[in-house]
Parts: structure tokens; C-alpha cells; sequence
């Protein structure tokens, strides 16, 4: 880790959510320090997801505080979230179909509008710059995920790789400090997997990143610390190593009869019953 | 391949040429601007044909006039941001009853304060249907705006002494300006609805075309295409819609400022739910949130019903009967683009263009490699 890490520390106090009789997480505490990528662990249905969708603002816990930048965040409503710099990806692709991958990377660019509507009603010299602004910044992201070629096409015509470079390319392109991914490897091969784990690695020079993922050869490889769920609770915190031999987390996993960790930094590496792409 | 290479030199001389002149380089390069260009190029092409064509033309497109800016607007609701409106003849109505009664009360001169008056209380409903609909979905949404159809033209007849009642208010339509007459002469005179109405048709097409390429235009179709995905892109759902919804009641309420100084008259007969059934096929015939399409859509509109009329007419079938046509085939022909051609014209004609574009690139690909 670099001396003064960039971004900003996060952190998940006690945290419970119900779904009726359901308790999908409950008393979660965790953190993410400034530069510092934090994988989340667990098996299907652990509440990994349900966390993301906490700190997102779609779900309001019934306990449990959330803190970034070292003040509150109370009343989180999801679309504050890009304007306080952090930015997050959605299990599978939610790209805009109907969009240009081009204005897909440049919506997620527009967090901070500075041309109000009379000048884009009256197609003034500012909104056009402003645009102009944004349409340079949105191809440097899709140049940087290596994307930039598809600028035109729309994402429904594009393998499905190259769709989750977009939609990354859309969660960087507000040049967030904490980033927040959602199994950002389902569906690419060995070699892609790879290369995103180069890019998270480059990334976390700048932002904190909390990774979700079932791939546990790139979540080790990657990830300076983890935390695992298992039926919305924390069983274990700590380095790969440590996690790796944990034996409550051996336990977690062999309870839901799939490979354990152990075996995962194998060469697969899957930990779920979740079918590959 | 001589045709591609031929392509590739007319090309790259308009690129050339641009870079040399300043206010050629400007209009490429500022949106307003360019827009501005082509509404302009199309009002001439207006005046044009208003020359060429005697007074029945005259009066379909003024017709097509109103439907224009409603139509665009509704596809910028319903094609664009994804909320669909039944409602959308009601909004009209709010604009043709406040022209009407302004006009019946006051001469409230230049007319454009009428039409912006017009505009204001269109808006004003389309706020709070807006405020409504931002949390309805799908049928709800339909069935809320079908209600506001319905029953919008139930309060015209409820307070009838300010709005005729069932009688509905005659309109006097606004008199050409004086420096009009002087540039047109007497006999253009007739003219004078078709040309105001198609300036302030172009106009709303001006502003729209700017907004759908702005940054809101990409807000509201993100939350069209992924509400999830929108919302952490920084988009607040509920004022994007409700955005949407005001702008679109405001072309609403200029579409119905000029019916009401069309059809000279405002009656509850006139703004009913058909009219609002009209538009969405005019939208969806055209090709769902395309300006050109709403255009096309209106001139639809506008057009077809003469044209069914006359021919039911002349073969024979009496004229109650001839009237029912319209409708009817509307009907059907929706039903038919629908399942065909669910795109519209628009949408249908840019993927011909696109997949012809793409073989021939493949070809020359081709060609090269050889
Ligand atoms: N909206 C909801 N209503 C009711 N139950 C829910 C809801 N969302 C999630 N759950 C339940 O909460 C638990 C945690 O789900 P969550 O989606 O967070 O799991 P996950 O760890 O992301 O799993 P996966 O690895 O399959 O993505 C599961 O039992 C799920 O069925
Ligand atoms: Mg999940």
C-alpha cells in the first residue's frame, strides 16, 4: 500500500436488515480504508447483494449506521450516491439498451451538471461545451477498459464481455473514491479475469474498491483484506491467508457443499453453484 | 469498388470546406444552431408549399400544425422517458379552453402571450398529473390518464360560464399584425393561420431537438431503459419523470392554443379521449420517440382522414358512414404497424439504411482484402 492512500475510508456499523421473518444481514460491521480493496465473501444468498443495496441507499437498515468521509450518511437516497464519489456496478450488465455505449459511459458522467435547462432548451454555447466536456471524459474511460472501438454500437450487440467493460467504464467515469462491484468477473474468461484484476489493482491507487466476487483465485489475488458472510453475519475478517484457513469459513462453504476456499485458489476457483458464462 | 472510393473523396471535402469558413464552422459545430437551421430550411419549404397549393391545403396544414407539437411532445414522454399518457387530448384541452376564453374575454395582443399563457396552464396540469405518474407504472399510469381524458372535458361542462358549457366557446381567431398584411399582401391573408401556427410548431420542434440531444435527453432515456442503473448514475428518478411530464404538457398546451385558433371553436366534442388515441397512433405509426416520426405521424393525421373521406364518398357509401372511416382504418392500421413494423417509419427506415450501410462496408471490406 502506498503511504498516503488516496480516497476515503468507509465503514458499516452494525448493520441489520429484515425482509419479514427473514434476517438477510444482521449486525454487519465492516471497512474500507482509503486505497484498499476489500473483497466480500460468502455463499449464495450470504447477503452480499443486500449489503450493496444498504449502502446504495435502495434498503434502509432497521439498525446500523453507515459513515464515509468520516461523516453520517443518513437518509441515503441511491441517486446522492455518485455525487458523494462512489460509484458501484450491478450484478449482470444494467446497461441502457436503448443508448449508444458512448451515452452509456456519459450518463454515468453527469454527476455534477454545472448548464442548467434554459441552455440545453435553448441549445446554448455552454450546454454544448459542457457535452463536449463529458463526451472527452466518457472516451478516455471507454479507451482505459479498452473499449473505445465500440463507442457507437449500442450494448445489445456487443459480447458480453466487452458490455461489462462499459458498464465499468460507466462506474469510473465519475472518477468515484470508493468503488463498488458487484461479481465484476461473471462471464469472462481466464485471460479477461486477469486483466481485471490487473485493473482493480491499478484502480485501487486511487479509490477504495469493494469487491463481491465468486471467483476466489482473483479474489485472493486482488483483495488486501476480506469479509466473509454466511447467513447475513460475519463469520471472518482478515488477509487472504488468514480467511483461507479459517474454520469457520471452511465450514460456511462446506456446508453449502461446493469446493472450499482452500481448494478454490486452485485453478477454478468457483465457489458457487452459479453457472459460468 | 470504384462506387466506395467515389463515397470516401465527397467524404473528406466537406470536412475541408468546413474548417475554412467561421460561421459554417460555427453551425457545425453548435447544436442550437444546427437545429435552428434545419426548422428554418422546413419553414421555408412551408411557405413554399402554402404558395403552390390552393386553400383546402391551407387548412389540413394548419390542421397538421396543432397535431405537431402535441405529437412531439408525446413522444418525448412516451418514446423517450417511457411514461405512456392517454391523456394527452386533455392537456390539449387545457390550452384550447385558456386561448378561448383569454380570446372571449380580452384582445390580448401579441398572440403569443395567449399561446404562453396556454403553455403555462398546460403545464400546471401536467405538474401535477406529472407528480402522480412519477410513482405509477405501466397500466397504472394508463389508467390514470385515461381518467384525466375522460373526465377533464366533464369540468368544461361543469363550470359553463367560463367554458361554454356543451356549446363549448366560439374563437375569433387573432388577426394578422399589421406589418404582416404589408409583407404578404391581401390575398396571402388566408393563409395566416397556417403560417402562425407552423412558426410556432417549428418552434417546439427547435426546442425538443435541443433537449433530446442535451444531457436531460440521456437522463430521461436512461431511466426509460434501467431505473436501478439510473438512479446510481447520479438521476433522480421521480424529477426526471416529472420533468418529462411538464415539458411535454407544455407542447400539449401550444398544440391546443393553436386548435382552438384553427378549429375556431372549443366544445368538449372536440378535446375527447379520441384525440388522445389519435396522438399515441400518430407517435407510434411515425416510430416511438423520434421528433421526425411525430411529425410524419401528424401529417398522417392531418391528411389521411380528407383523403378516406372523399374516396368513401365517391364510391358511393353515405357520408355518416364515410366519416366512421378514419377511425376505423387508424385502427387497423395501428394494429398492423404494431406487429409488422413496430418501430414506425422512423425506426423501420434507419435499419434499412443501416443494414444496407453495413453490407456495403462488408463488401468493400471484402474487396480490399482481395
Ligand atoms: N427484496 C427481497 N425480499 C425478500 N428477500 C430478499 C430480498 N432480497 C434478498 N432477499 C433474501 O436475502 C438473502 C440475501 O440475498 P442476497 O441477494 O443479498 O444474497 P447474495 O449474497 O448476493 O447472493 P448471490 O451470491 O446469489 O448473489 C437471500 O436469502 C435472499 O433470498
Ligand atoms: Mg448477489
Amino acid at each position: 500500500m502506498p503511504d498516503a492512500p488516496p480516497g476515503a475510508r468507509f465503514e458499516v456499523e452494525g448493520v441489520t436488515v429484515r425482509f419479514g421473518g427473514l434476517v438477510a444481514l444482521d449486525g454487519v460491521s465492516l471497512h474500507v480504508e482509503p486505497g484498499e480493496v476489500l473483497g466480500v465473501i460468502g455463499p449464495n444468498g450470504a447477503g452480499k447483494t443486500t449489503l450493496f443495496n444498504v449502502v446504495c441507499g435502495f434498503l434502509t437498515p432497521s439498525e446500523g449506521r453507515l459513515s464515509w468521509r468520516g461523516e453520517r450518511l443518513t437518509g441515503l437516497k441511491p441517486h446522492k450516491l455518485a455525487g458523494l464519489g462512489i460509484a458501484r456496478t450491478l450484478q449482470g450488465v444494467g446497461l441502457f439498451e436503448g443508448m449508444t455505449v458512448l451515452d452509456n459511459v456519459m450518463a454515468g458522467a453527469g454527476t455534477r451538471p454545472r448548464a442548467g435547462f434554459a441552455s440545453a432548451l435553448f441549445g446554448l454555447p455552454r450546454a454544448d461545451a459542457e457535452e463536449a466536456q463529458l463526451r472527452a471524459r466518457a472516451l478516455a474511460a471507454l479507451d482505459r477498459l479498452n473499449a473505445a472501438d465500440y463507442a457507437g454500437r449500442y450494448p445489445g450487440s456487443l459480447p458480453y464481455p466487452v458490455q461489462k467493460r462499459v458498464a465499468l467504464a460507466r462506474a469510473l467515469v465519475s472518477e468515484p473514491g470508493l468503488l463498488m462491484l458487484d461479481e465484476p468477473a461473471a462471464g469472462l474468461s481466464n485471460d479477461e479475469m486477469d486483466e481485471l484484476g490487473d485493473l482493480i489493482r491499478e484502480l485501487s491507487g486511487t479509490m477504495g474498491v469493494m469487491l463481491v466476487e465468486h471467483h476466489m483465485d482473483l479474489v485472493m489475488r486482488v483483495c488486501d483484506r476480506i469479509t466473509v458472510l454466511d447467513f447475513g453475519k460475519v463469520i471472518a475478517t482478515g488477509t487472504p491467508e488468514q480467511v483461507r484457513s479459517d474454520p469457520a469459513v471452511l465450514a460456511a462453504y462446506l456446508g453449502d457443499e461446493v469446493e472450499a476456499p482452500a481448494a478454490a485458489s486452485g485453478s477454478t476457483g468457483r465457489v458457487s453453484t452459479r453457472k459460468d458464462g | 469498388m470504384t462506387d466506395t472510393s467515389e463515397k470516401a473523396s465527397t467524404k473528406v471535402t466537406p470536412a475541408g470546406g468546413g474548417s475554412g469558413g467561421g460561421a459554417l464552422a460555427a453551425l457545425t459545430r453548435s447544436r442550437g444552431l444546427r437545429h435552428l437551421a434545419l426548422v428554418l430550411a422546413a419553414y421555408v419549404g412551408i411557405v413554399l408549399l402554402l404558395q403552390l397549393f390552393g386553400d383546402f391545403r391551407d387548412t389540413q396544414l394548419a390542421t397538421m400544425a396543432y397535431f405537431v407539437p402535441a405529437a412531439a411532445g408525446l413522444t418525448l414522454l412516451t418514446g423517450v422517458n417511457g411514461q405512456i399518457s392517454l391523456g394527452h387530448g386533455a392537456l390539449m384541452a387545457v390550452g384550447a379552453y385558456t386561448t378561448a376564453a383569454i380570446l372571449d374575454r380580452a384582445d390580448l395582443t401579441p398572440f403569443i402571450l395567449v399561446v404562453l399563457a396556454s403553455v403555462a396552464a398546460a403545464a400546471v396540469v401536467g405538474l401535477l398529473v406529472g407528480v402522480a405518474a412519477a410513482r405509477l407504472h405501466g397500466p397504472y399510469l394508463a389508467g390514470a390518464t385515461l381518467a384525466l381524458a375522460v373526465g377533464l372535458p366533464g369540468i368544461a361542462i361543469y363550470f359553463g360560464d367560463l367554458f361554454g358549457g356543451e356549446q363549448g366557446l366560439r374563437v375569433r381567431p387573432p388577426d394578422p399584425p399589421a406589418w404582416f398584411e404589408d409583407l404578404a399582401g391581401g390575398d396571402l391573408g388566408r393563409t395566416y393561420p397556417a403560417l402562425l401556427g407552423w412558426a410556432l410548431a417549428l418552434s417546439v420542434l427547435w426546442f425538443l431537438s435541443n433537449l433530446v440531444t442535451s444531457r436531460y435527453g440521456r437522463q430521461w432515456r436512461a431511466v426509460r431503459d434501467d431505473e436501478v442503473a439510473a438512479s446510481l448514475c447520479g438521476i433522480d428518478l421521480g424529477r426526471a419523470r416529472v420533468l418529462a411530464f411538464v415539458v411535454s404538457a407544455a407542447c400539449a398546451g401550444v398544440g391546443g392554443a393553436l386548435l382552438a385558433v384553427t378549429s375556431r371553436l372549443v366544445a368538449p366534442t372536440s378535446v375527447t379521449l379520441v384525440l388522445s388515441l389519435y396522438l399515441l397512433t400518430a407517435i407510434v405509426l411515425g416510430g416511438l420517440g423520434s421528433l421526425l416520426g411525430a411529425v410524419l405521424g401528424s401529417a398522417i393525421l392531418a391528411f389521411l382522414p380528407t383523403v378516406l373521406t372523399n374516396r368513401a364518398l365517391d364510391s358511393g357509401l353515405d357520408s355518416a358512414a364515410a366519416a366512421n372511416l378514419a377511425p376505423m382504418v387508424f385502427g387497423l392500421v395501428l394494429v398492423v404497424v404494431m406487429l409488422a413494423a413496430p418501430r414506425g417509419i422512423v425506426g423501420t427506415t434507419r435499419i434499412a439504411l443501416l443494414s444496407r450501410k453495413l453490407k456495403k462496408q462488408r463488401a468493400a471490406a471484402l474487396a480490399s482484402r482481395t
